[in-house]
């Protein structure tokens, strides 16, 4: 045994970003596995926006006023953005459970005590709950276009907003990872991951004419991270609805959208970086 | 020099609780240390702390020859842990939990599913190996989060509570597999609720209790220091209680009092003479007349030691331990029942 050195050990010259990359897919090639064994947990996720597509077209469809029409299948296509950003938000509580599970089954524990990146853990579940969002938005996306959802753009801007869809539903996901280390439970993690996603998306453009709500609400809802998602969708499928307000993120949405992602991210991934490695020596 | 694990002055509080108060230890390279203590002793805070998975308030810890609160990454790389409860992810197969500890341990995918293949094997796994692992037993299950521990065969391992939860063979054969590490120089820290087990495979003992180490040295020592062997006696009828005391303090070693517990009609007195003084007190009880359920001599098993170090019982424990044989020699009779985990 030689003796304690201060120094920090020699070791095998990794390229810690490279060691990241490649630890998070191990970690995220895991979750994908147990997603695939637990497969009603993705269909829940399936029929959970489903469900919505179908009430918001059928059920309100014929009694909202959009862009000057009351006419249903208008209003489904101005429905289909706000389905599809909210459905990206519920990752959130996905990824918080999933975190929440295991620090309550000791796997954190196994985790904190291998040699692996210390970010891996957590980026590794939101990569994992990623590839079931993208998943998840393609079902949506086949029933929306039975139901009469039509696009009328190309096929770049149409990909751009699932691309934006994406990468807000992955900067969602980094909310969830610090609710699910801030709990005590799943259960709790599930819930946490919820509650306070609904004011998000309903005080916003998503399901009603901003335009028309009380002032200070629709400030807020003109800038809501949620509401530039919806607009640059919209604006980006050439769907009917878009929010004519001239406050910023509504007349640069797929800036303000894009920017409000990255930001949650760099924010909610390093507090939740921070906490898990809190309390470890 | 400190050895492969060393730690000096480790406090941890939680809240008002304190689990560690100070505990010193010293396991020098390619021993085994066994770490003794009641429930909340604050053994599971001991490994916690040197495994980096809790940053004591105060006292300092090397591992492998690292310093455990400087650079815990480097030390992640040469440790394995086993904790209390088994961590083993239920919805991937034993295979697989496997092959990701490795692949986390940074082997190339190709090594860490060969190196998996080999501890499924050892394990006795090998027929469950691609089922999911919450189908697996408990005892299974714990055997799947060992294998994970010895992924690397690292240089010091950490075990708590190893064998909770095994059946008496897959005991003996984790047992082995301990032996076989240790005698390839791998250092170990072992928690235990089984004194037997302490007793078969530490080289030494520390005893911990209010998160502090009361006692240390080799199993004979702490043992020595407890006291010599006795005799036990089961007498058949309970109004022979009073005579036979009579006839044991003539054997009794010093002025080594007459133990009677009444409702068991057990008597108990320390001696020096072994066998052959056993020979006697069974002669004389029989001239005496005095019919005997059951005699034994007894030799302090580390049940002893743990129950006058500590003042607890180190487990559900029941009064026919230990006097139930007439077998000679050091051997201990162990429960092995009762320790409640809780989930
Ligand atoms: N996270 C925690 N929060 C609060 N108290 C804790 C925590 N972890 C441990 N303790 C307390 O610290 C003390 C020592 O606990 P520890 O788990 O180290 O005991 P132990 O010796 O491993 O016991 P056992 O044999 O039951 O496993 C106990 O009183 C326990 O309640
Ligand atoms: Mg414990």
């Amino acid at each position: 045994m030689s003796a304690v050195t201060d120094a920090a050990p020699a070791v095998a010259s990794t390229n810690p970003f490279s060691q990241l990359i490649r630890d998070s897919l191990v970690v995220a090639k895991r979750n994908l596995i147990r997603m695939s064994r637990i497969p009603e947990m993705v269909i829940f996720g399936l029929i959970q926006p489903i469900m919505f597509v179908v009430l918001f077209a059928y059920v309100f469809g014929g009694s909202m006023n959009i862009a000057g029409s009351t006419d249903s299948s208008t209003y489904r296509e101005f429905l289909m953005a706000g389905i599809f950003a909210q459905t990206v938000t519920f990752a959130t509580a996905g990824a918080g459970a999933g975190i929440a599970d295991d620090m309550h089954k000791g796997l954190i524990d196994r985790f904190r005590s291998l040699p692996m990146a210390r970010g891996a853990v957590l980026t590794g579940r939101t990569l994992a709950d990623l590839v079931q969002t993208a998943l998840t938005l393609f079902v949506l996306a086949v029933v929306a276009l039975l139901v009469g959802w039509r696009t009328h753009t190309n096929i770049g801007e149409v990909l751009g907003a699932f691309g934006l869809l994406l990468l807000a539903g992955y900067a969602f996901t980094w909310i969830g990872a610090l609710i699910g280390l801030s709990v005590r439970t799943p259960e709790a993690a599930t819930s946490g991951g919820l509650i306070w996603l609904f004011p998000v998306t309903f005080v916003s453009n998503a399901f009603v004419d901003s335009s028309r709500m009380t002032p200070w609400l629709r400030h807020i809802a003109d800038w809501n991270p949620f509401s530039a998602t919806v607009q640059a969708c919209r604006v980006l499928f050439g769907n009917p609805g878009v929010s004519p307000s001239d406050a910023w993120p509504m007349q640069h949405p797929v800036w303000a959208s894009a920017i409000y992602s990255v930001l949650i991210i760099l924010i909610f991934r390093t507090l939740a970086v921070r906490k898990y490695r809190s309390d470890t020596a | 020099m400190p050895g492969a694990i060393y730690a000096e002055g480790l406090v941890k509080t939680f809240g008002d609780v304190r689990a560690l108060d100070g505990v010193d230890l010293d396991v020098p390279e390619g021993t085994v240390l066994g770490l003794l203590g009641p429930n909340g002793a604050g053994k599971t805070t001991t490994v916690r702390c040197l495994t980096t998975l809790l940053r004591p308030d105060r006292g300092s810890a090397v591992v492998a020859g690292i310093d455990v609160l400087k650079h815990p990454d480097a030390v992640r790389r040469s440790i394995g842990l086993s904790g209390q409860f088994a961590a083993v992810d239920e919805y991937l197969t034993g295979r697989e939990n496997l092959q990701m500890v490795g692949q986390l341990y940074q082997m190339k995918a190709k090594a860490a599913k060969v190196r998996a293949a080999e501890l499924l094997e050892q394990f006795h796994l090998a027929d469950a190996a691609d089922r999911p692992a919450k189908t697996y037993s408990g005892g299974m299950r714990r055997r799947l989060d060992l294998a994970a521990a010895l992924v690397v065969s690292p240089p010091v391992m950490f075990m708590d509570e190893p064998t909770t939860g095994l059946d008496p063979r897959n005991r003996q054969q984790l047992w082995e597999v301990i032996k076989q590490l240790v005698s390839g120089g791998t250092t170990l820290l072992l928690t235990t609720q089984y004194l037997e087990e302490a007793d078969h495979l530490a080289h030494d003992i520390a005893v911990v209790d209010h998160g502090r180490v009361i006692a240390r040295g080799t199993s004979d020592e702490l043992k020595a220091r407890t006291g010599g062997e006795r005799v036990e006696v089961v007498v058949h009828e309970r109004e022979h209680i009073a005579t036979a005391s009579e006839v044991l303090s003539a054997f009794g070693r010093g002025q080594g009092e007459v133990a009677v517990e009444e409702h068991m009609r057990k008597l108990t007195v320390p001696v020096t003479g072994g066998a052959k003084l056993l020979a006697e007190v069974i002669r004389e009880l029989d001239t005496r007349g005095i019919e005997i359920d059951d005699i034994g001599l007894r030799r302090p098993t580390l049940d002893d030691v743990f129950l006058s170090l500590t003042g607890h019982v180190a487990e559900v424990k029941d009064e026919e331990n230990g006097a139930a044989s007439a077998k000679q020699g050091g051997e201990q009779d162990t429960k092995q029942s009762g320790k409640d985990t809780v989930k």
